[in-house]
């Protein structure tokens, strides 16, 4: 049965710099990279190709020695020109040029009538050898899934709520038979039920014929769009479960894998934010060089590149590479400067979601924002009460779930429900905090004293 | 701008490590943050745009919300003192006396908690907290203006050290910093805080002959032990000076003797509007506890022993300073209860104590200070039941 789930808490971040719905022509991207540091919780990252290995999309080039089934593999065909490494050698970028012509891996391809008569086994061994597992995230902790477990259930968001975020039925148009070969696979995977979240303010969707999920259409601000929190509505996560969530990008991925054979890489991310001069789509690959994208191509010079969204983003060089996971650059001004009496000073140009002395935003809800990386304040002890519990439309007390793992205090986090979140969760709550805590630091912290406990 | 922010970063060297004044360094960022919003940006992970408030910000909203009650303060001030010596007076005059009175308070308490504060950011190393703009507005405004300046200063560093900074500082304090100050008073030098001489001003000059210098509180209170009607003897009180002093109209509107903030039901409310309207103020603890207090009074009238219990519920909402305690002191964030659901039996237990102490207890004639302070005692334990009850749900959700 789906539901219609309407969430009331929560608040939008509108900001100027929406992606227009056409694919931008763009110089095509020469150097793309795989970053360690995009797989939270990799532990020991080994790298299996040199500098100057040849590759093709598809080709193993780095596993986690902590779950070395896995392999994490070239997303075009090229040349391994750079494996970087920062302090005490820890491992940054492998750095892959690109071929013109992209040359794939050749593997075996499945029929409907295969995938459904190959065994559990098979199908996880081929997935983990072939560079389609990390898009499986597990819950609780937010990790790459570790093959040998059977998750409760398997949870796909197909839409998403975050600031400027790409629209998905543009993103994944006219891809719902590989959306539905993907599906088939994960059927197998689980026992339980593959749940499929969908915008309960478009109905059109592309996914919306999808067979063997069970849809539910979710309304409401952000974080609406949020796998965690629909999660939370439908069959919240207990102590000792494991589920799955995939992006609807490594469903397809995975289905395009099965149909054709190869890994395919290929993606179209959104050009957003207020400092770029064309708020587009570019078609690209995993992982890809974002020079290409940025350079002639901002509107100012003092910027901030932002691999992801405004909320739970990375800041990333100008030539920089965008995350794996990420179907979004965004660009916004960089915030260091000094304003005069700026913390009294009213103002409609900055958004807020209070609305105390001077705070005017409220007066136009429908306008859209230039913001900046400024922090717009210090760092106190929290004293405002009620504001994380209005912007997370979870049964969670935010607040006390914070101060539990500041405390270290792990019977506690347990009790207040560290199973139920990661950071993207409470990523509203670091945006609207008045005492400036860095949020989703803190709950990484706390789901890492969990997990290693 | 440029002039002072050359100023600042030439100067900033001195203060920072390695610096001449390096201890001093807090002392100078309290100065800078309070010129120049810093330049800071956020982390590379996380988070990249940030709302626009900040505490600062949310403090002087509460300030603001504050001057209604000390204008009409330093006016009352003077009316009342004008009345009681039975000399006309201008507007203007009666304001510039109050002034004369209520402003050394202001600067006192505000001198007096800066300094704590300024000490203990330098010694125990932390930024100066925002907090005290508000402890040290609200401390004049719940004392008479006949206070000695010294027990100002005294109540004031009393509080901010024992209710605040023992326990951290800003965002840690167990009870609310100005109504411990109030408490310090109240306790230590009883003479100056209660009784019927202390809520009128008269300077050297003799009072008109019949004048009573008593509250509304103590009014209805004797009104009670002597066994006649409490509204007919309010309306009647202090008719040597002024017709219907303790009217309901007039007690609303707050030309009647008390503490300079508090009299006023009127200012307070224009000052609940403004912590609503921006939010800052939960409006479930106003209205739980008014709706606390008008219940518990009803239901004192309903068994009503005494004449004192059969007044009227609705009189107890404007008389003492009820309303200035819910709306500015109960609702502070800190001390007050954490959760939503526990706001609201946090607000209703204040109004109804508060009536309780009120009516039943002969030594205490305002009873909102001593509830808000046991309930900011109590807050915690009511948070601890409402976040139980969600982690109870969560495992029971497990088992099923």
């Amino acid at each position: 049965m789906s539901k219609q789930i309407k969430l009331k808490k929560g608040f939008d971040i509108r900001l100027v710099g929406k992606a227009e719905k056409k694919i931008g022509d763009f110089q095509s991207v020469k150097t793309f990279a795989i970053k360690p540091t995009d797989f939270i919780g990799m532990q020991r990252p080994k790298v299996i190709v040199k500098e100057g290995d040849t590759v093709k999309a598809g080709s193993p080039i780095l596993f986690d020695k902590k779950l070395e089934k896995v392999q994490y593999v070239a997303p075009v065909s090229g040349e391994i020109v750079e494996i970087k490494r920062g302090e005490k050698r820890a491992l940054l970028e492998i750095k892959i040029l690109a071929d013109s012509e992209i040359n794939f891996e050749d593997f075996e391809k499945y029929t409907d009538a295969d995938i459904a008569a190959a065994s559990r086994e098979k199908l996880v061994d081929h997935m983990t050898a072939t560079g389609v597992w990390p898009q499986i995230i597990q819950r609780p902790y937010g990790v790459v899934a570790n093959p040998e477990d059977e998750p409760k259930n398997i949870f796909i968001s197909g839409f998403d709520t975050h600031p400027l975020a790409p629209d998905y039925d543009f993103l994944f148009k006219g891809q719902a038979n590989y959306f539905q070969a993907g599906i088939n696979v994960l059927k197998k995977l689980t026992e339980g039920k593959i749940y499929l979240g969908l915008s309960g303010e478009s109905k059109s969707s592309e996914f919306a014929n999808i067979q063997g999920v069970e849809t539910n259409y979710f309304s409401g601000p952000h974080p609406s769009g949020n796998v965690g929190v629909q999660i939370h509505h439908i069959a919240p996560i207990n102590k000792g479960e494991t589920i799955w969530t995939l992006n609807p990008y490594g469903v397809v991925q995975i289905g395009k894998l099965f149909t054709n054979g190869q890994y395919d890489a290929s993606k179209l991310i959104a050009l957003t934010g207020s400092e770029i001069k064309t708020p587009v789509y570019a078609q690209t690959y995993i992982g890809s060089c974002v020079d290409s994208y940025v350079a002639g191509n901002t509107k100012t010079d003092n910027i901030r590149v932002i691999s992801g969204n405004v909320l739970t983003g990375e800041k990333i060089n100008r030539d920089g590479y965008l995350g794996f996971y990420d179907h979004q650059l965004t660009l916004i001004p960089e915030g260091d400067y000094y304003e005069f009496l700026g913390w009294m000073k009213p103002t409609t140009e900055k958004l807020s979601y209070h609305k105390a002395l001077g705070l005017l935003s409220f007066l136009n809800p429908k306008k859209e924002y230039v913001l900046d990386s400024n922090v717009r304040g210090e760092e106190r002890a929290f004293v405002q009460t009620g504001v994380f519990e209005s912007v997370t439309p979870m049964d969670i007390y935010p607040v006390y779930l914070l101060k539990a793992i500041m405390a270290e205090d792990f019977d506690e986090m347990e009790e207040l429900g560290i199973y139920e979140v990661i950071e993207e969760d409470l990523a509203l709550c670091e945006f609207v905090d008045v005492s400036k805590h860095p949020v989703q630091e803190i709950v990484r912290k706390g789901i890492e004293l969990i997990q290693f406990s | 701008m440029k002039f002072l922010r050359d100023l600042l970063d030439k100067q900033k060297p001195l203060f920072q490590k390695g610096g001449k004044l390096e201890n001093l360094y807090y002392l100078y960022e309290a100065g800078e943050t309070f010129m120049f919003s810093p330049k800071h940006t956020t982390a590379p992970r996380g988070a990249q745009v940030k709302d626009a408030i900040d505490l600062k910000r949310m403090m002087i909203t509460v300030v603001i919300a504050m001057i209604p009650c000390l204008l009409f303060g330093i006016y009352n001030t003077g009316h009342m003192h004008y009345l009681a010596v039975g000399e006309a007076a201008s507007f203007g005059d009666k304001f510039i006396l109050g002034l004369t009175l209520v402003l050394p308070i202001v600067i006192v308490a505000y001198a007096a908690g800066g300094l704590v504060e300024a000490s203990f950011a330098v010694v125990r190393k932390h930024p100066i907290n925002e907090g005290f703009l508000v402890t040290g507005m609200l401390i004049p405004l719940v004392v008479p203006a006949t206070t000695p300046l010294w027990q100002v200063a005294l109540a004031t560093i009393f509080a901010v050290v024992i209710a605040k900074e023992v326990f951290g500082g800003t965002g840690m304090n167990i009870l609310n910093v100005a109504m411990t100050a109030r408490a310090f008073l109240y306790f230590a030098y009883p003479a100056q805080i209660s009784g019927d001489q202390v809520w009128t001003y008269l300077g050297d000059k003799t009072p008109v002959d019949g004048f009573s210098g008593a509250t509304a509180l103590s009014v209805a209170y004797q009104s009670g032990q002597e066994g006649v009607n409490v509204v007919s003897n309010l309306a009647s009180h202090n008719s040597a000076i002024v017709d219907n002093m303790f009217s309901f109209a007039n007690m609303f509107f707050g030309f009647i003797p008390g503490s300079i903030g508090e009299t006023s039901t009127l200012m307070v409310l224009l000052g609940a509007a403004i912590l609503l309207f921006t939010g800052v103020a939960s409006w479930k603890i106003m209205v739980s506890a008014f709706g606390g207090a008008y219940i518990m009074a009803a239901v004192m009238q309903l068994l009503a022993v005494n004449e004192y219990m059969a007044m009227p519920a609705h009189y107890h909402l404007v008389m003492g300073g009820i309303a200035f305690g819910i709306v500015f002191m109960a609702t502070d964030p800190v001390s007050a209860a954490q959760t939503e659901s526990g706001k609201w039996i946090y607000g209703l237990l204040i109004g109804v104590l508060t009536i309780i102490i009120r009516v039943t207890n002969p030594a205490y004639p305002e009873g909102i200070m001593l509830a808000v302070l046991f309930m900011n005692v109590f807050a915690p334990l009511i948070d601890h039941y409402v976040v139980k009850a969600n982690k109870k749900r969560r495992l029971q959700r497990a088992t099923v």
